[in-house]
C-alpha cells in the first residue's frame, strides 16, 4: 500500500500545531478522509471536525485509520512514529526531516517486524488527483495536479511539483505521485514506487524524477528493464559539486557512488528516457506514449488479423 | 559533524573504555618541546578533520625535545586539504606488533548499524576491501538487539587474535555502545594497534557525529571540528541556510534541494555556471530576505535566478523576503523569476507591483535569460 486513495482514513499526528492545522485544512478541502488528529495535551478535545487522543493507540480504538501522517518535530519523532506504528497502522507518512539516523533505523526496524509500510521520513507526501492526499504538497492545486495515468515517483517535494505541474500544462494528468523523500534512509524506495506504479491499474506510465547520491535509482532501473510501461526520468544534482551535501542529507556524492553519470547510464541502459531539464519530460512522454499506442494498436491489428 | 583524532579520543573513546597512547595536545612550538619531555620518542599529528594528513607530511616522529619543537613548527602552519593547523597531537610512541581496522558505521542502504573489522589494519579499508574482500569482516546488527563482547568474539571467530581476542572485541563492544548512545554515524579505529607488550591501543580515530542528534548531544558537539566554510557560507550556517559557494557567475535562490540543483543543471544546460547552491526549503522558506543578501554578497554574480515551486514553501511568504530585500539592497545585476505552486497569484502580484518583473512561466526560460545576461 503505497498509492494513496480517497477511502483511506487519515490519522493527522500533530494536528493542532500551526503546519498541521494549515495542512490538514487543505487535505480535507481535497476531499482526504481525516477522521482524527493526536495532541496528548488536548486529548477529548475536537479540531477541524475531528476528535483528539492522547495517542495514536487511543485513536485506533475509536476512531479507526489506514494512514498516519506525522506533523512533528525530529526529537519526538522516533516515539510518534512508534506509537503509530503499535497500533497497527498500515502505511506511516513520515514529513519530518533531520531525525537522528538511530532514531531512523529503530522506526524502521519496528515498521519492519509489524508489517507497516512507512513513506519518508522527510517526504512531502502523497498526492492521487481527484481523490487526495496526504502530507505537504499543493494537491488542493488544480493548476498543478490534474487526474490522470502517468505517475510520478520523486525524492524532492519542490521538484515533484514542478514535474507535475510541466506535467498538466502539457495536458498530461497524473494517477498518483509518490513522493519518497530525501533522506538517506527512507522506507519506501524509488524501486518500491516504481514497483507500485506498475502494478497499479490507473498507471500507463511514469516519471521517475531522482537525485544524485546513495544507489535507489540504478536498483530502480534494475526493476524498469523489466516493465512494459514507458518510464521517463529526470535525475537533479548533475551540475552539483562532489563530497556536499545538497540540502538533503541524502543527496551527496562520495567518490563515484552515487553520480550523475552512473546513474542515468544505468536508466539508459534500462530503456529508461533520462532527459536534461523538467521541461522535456511532457515531450519524451508523449512521444513514448504515442509509440507504446502505436505498438498496441500494430499487435491488436495482428492479433485480430 | 566530524571530530579531530585529539577530541574524538579524549571525548568519545577515553569514556567508553578503549585505551589510547599517552598524548598532549599542544598549539606551538614551545608545548610541543615541554610535551616530549613528560611522552619521550613521540609521533607530533596535525589536528585536523581530514583523512589526508599522513600523505601531506602532518604526521612526523620525533626522538628529541629539539626534534619535537622543530617537527611542530614545520606542521603548525600548514594547510591540510583547505584546513589551516592550529595545533598537533604529540602522542607517546611505541613498539607496535600488529596493526587491526575496527568501526561501526551507519549503513544507509541497509538501515542498519554495520561493524567492520580486519587484520589488516593502518592502510585505506576501501583499497584493502576492494583488494582482499574477504580481509574485511562485516556484521550488520538489528537495532533492537545487541552486539557485545561475545557476538563480537563470534565475529572474530578464526582469525588467530590469540591472547588478544578479548580486549579486541571489547573494543568492537566499545565502538557499538558509541554509535548507540554518542549518536555515531562514523566511528572508525585505523590502526588498532597491538603492540609489542600486548596492549591494544587506539592509534587513530575518526568519528562523525550525526549532523540531526547535535540537539542531544550538545556537550560533544562543543568538541566537534569546524567546518571548512568560506566566510559567506559561514553567515549563512550562522542563519540556518545551507548555502555553498560555487565559481560560477549566475546566482541561484530557489526553495527545496531538488529545485535548488534543479536550477543549476540548467544553468549549466544552457551554457552557464552557477555562483551558488542556496535552498530555503522546509522552515528557511521565512529566510528568502537573509537568502538573497546571501547570494548578493558573493563576488562575481553577474545575474540571478530565482526559481520558486511552492508546495509545504509558500511563495507568497518567499517573494514578500524577497522583495523587502531587494529594495533594501537595491542591486545592480538583472534578476529572473519563475513562480509557481503555493502561494502563487499573491506572489506573482507582488514582484509585478513592487520590482515591475514579469516572472517566466517556465524556468527554463527565466535560466536562459540569466544565463545570457550574465555573459
Amino acid at each position: 500500500m503505497i498509492i494513496f486513495r480517497q477511502q483511506h482514513r487519515v490519522l493527522v499526528q500533530g494536528i493542532t500545531g500551526k503546519q498541521g492545522t494549515f495542512w490538514t485544512e487543505k487535505m480535507m478541502a481535497c476531499g482526504t478522509k481525516v477522521v482524527a488528529g493526536v495532541n496528548p495535551k488536548r486529548a477529548g478535545e475536537m479540531h477541524l471536525g475531528v476528535p483528539i487522543f492522547v495517542t495514536a493507540g487511543a485513536a485506533m480504538a475509536q476512531a479507526p485509520y489506514d494512514v498516519a501522517v506525522m506533523f512533528v518535530p525530529p526529537s519526538m519523532a522516533k516515539d510518534a512514529a512508534l506509537d503509530a506504528i503499535g497500533a497497527g497502522v498500515k502505511l506511516l507518512v513520515c514529513l519530518t526531516e533531520h531525525i537522528p539516523a538511530q532514531d531512523v533505523m529503530a522506526m524502521h526496524r519496528a515498521a519492519q517486524r509489524a508489517g507497516t509500510r512507512i513513506v519518508g521520513p522527510n517526504t512531502a507526501g502523497l498526492v492521487t488527483p481527484g481523490e487526495g492526499f496526504v502530507g505537504i504538497m499543493p494537491g488542493h492545486n488544480t493548476n498543478v495536479f490534474r487526474p490522470g495515468s502517468v505517475g510520478v515517483v520523486s525524492r524532492s517535494g519542490s521538484l515533484g511539483t514542478l514535474v507535475a505541474l510541466n506535467l498538466t500544462r502539457a495536458g498530461i494528468g497524473q494517477s498518483a505521485f509518490i513522493g519518497i523523500g530525501g533522506d538517506p534512509m527512507i522506507g519506501t524506495t524509488t524501486r518500491d514506487a516504481l514497483q507500485a506504479l506498475d502494478e497499479d491499474a490507473r498507471t500507463a506510465a511514469v516519471v521517475l524524477v531522482g537525485e544524485i547520491g546513495g544507489a535507489m535509482e540504478e536498483k530502480a532501473a534494475e526493476y524498469a528493464s523489466g516493465m512494459a510501461k514507458p518510464v521517463v526520468a529526470f535525475i537533479a544534482g548533475r551540475a552539483s559539486p562532489p563530497g556536499k551535501k545538497m540540502g538533503h542529507a541524502g543527496a551527496i556524492v562520495t567518490g563515484s557512488a552515487g553520480s550523475y553519470a552512473s546513474k542515468r547510464k544505468a536508466l539508459e541502459d534500462a530503456g529508461v528516457i533520462v532527459v536534461d531539464t523538467p521541461r522535456q519530460i511532457p515531450e519524451a512522454l508523449a512521444a513514448r506514449l504515442a509509440a507504446a499506442s502505436g505498438a498496441s494498436t500494430r499487435a491488436a491489428a495482428r492479433a485480430h488479423g | 559533524m566530524n571530530f579531530e583524532e585529539h577530541a574524538a579520543k579524549a571525548k568519545v573513546l577515553v569514556p567508553a573504555g578503549v585505551k589510547v597512547p599517552r598524548g598532549q595536545l599542544c598549539g606551538s612550538v614551545t608545548e610541543a618541546g615541554a610535551a616530549f619531555a613528560a611522552i619521550g620518542p613521540c609521533v607530533v599529528k596535525a589536528q585536523v578533520p581530514t583523512g589526508k594528513r599522513g600523505k601531506a607530511g602532518g604526521i612526523r616522529k620525533a626522538d628529541s625535545a629539539a626534534e619535537a619543537a622543530a617537527v611542530a613548527g614545520a606542521i603548525l602552519g600548514m594547510t591540510i586539504d583547505g584546513y589551516p593547523v592550529e595545533s598537533v597531537l604529540v602522542e607517546e610512541r611505541a613498539a607496535i606488533a600488529r596493526e587491526f581496522y575496527a568501526a561501526v558505521v551507519t549503513d544507509f542502504a541497509d538501515r542498519r548499524p554495520l561493524v567492520l573489522f580486519s587484520t589488516e589494519g593502518g592502510m585505506d579499508i576501501e583499497e584493502v576491501a576492494t583488494r582482499q574482500p574477504d580481509a574485511v569482516r562485516r556484521r550488520p546488527v538489528e537495532i533492537d538487539g545487541a552486539f557485545g563482547a561475545e557476538e563480537a568474539r563470534a565475529m572474530l571467530a578464526g582469525l588467530d587474535l590469540g591472547a588478544a581476542e578479548p580486549q579486541v572485541a571489547a573494543v568492537l563492544a566499545a565502538l557499538y555502545a558509541i554509535c548507540r548512545e554518542r549518536d555515531a554515524e562514523l566511528i572508525e579505529i585505523n590502526p588498532l594497534a597491538l603492540l609489542a607488550d600486548g596492549r591494544i591501543v587506539a592509534l587513530d580515530c575518526k568519528f562523525t557525529l550525526d549532523d540531526a542528534a547535535i540537539f542531544r548531544q550538545r556537550e560533544l558537539a562543543a568538541a566537534g571540528a569546524r567546518e571548512k566554510l568560506t566566510p559567506l557560507e559561514r553567515r549563512g550556517a550562522e542563519a540556518g541556510l545551507k548555502f555553498i559557494q560555487l565559481d560560477g557567475n549566475v546566482g541561484v535562490l530557489a526553495n527545496g534541494a531538488g529545485l535548488t540543483m534543479t536550477t543549476m543543471d540548467v544553468i549549466r544546460h544552457c551554457g552557464g555556471q552557477p555562483a551558488n547552491f542556496l535552498e530555503i526549503g522546509g522552515e528557511a522558506y521565512t529566510k528568502a530576505e537573509t537568502a538573497l543578501d546571501l547570494v548578493l554578497s558573493g563576488a562575481g554574480v553577474k545575474s540571478l535566478v530565482i526559481n520558486f515551486c511552492g508546495a509545504f514553501a509558500r511563495t507568497d511568504v518567499m517573494a514578500d523576503g524577497v522583495v523587502k530585500a531587494w529594495e533594501k539592497l537595491k542591486p545592480k545585476i538583472p534578476v529572473f523569476f519563475s513562480i509557481h505552486g503555493t502561494g502563487e497569484e499573491e506572489a506573482v502580484k507582488l514582484v509585478r507591483e513592487r520590482l515591475g518583473i514579469e516572472p517566466y512561466d517556465f524556468m527554463e526560460d527565466a535560466v536562459r535569460a540569466a544565463v545570457e545576461a550574465a555573459q
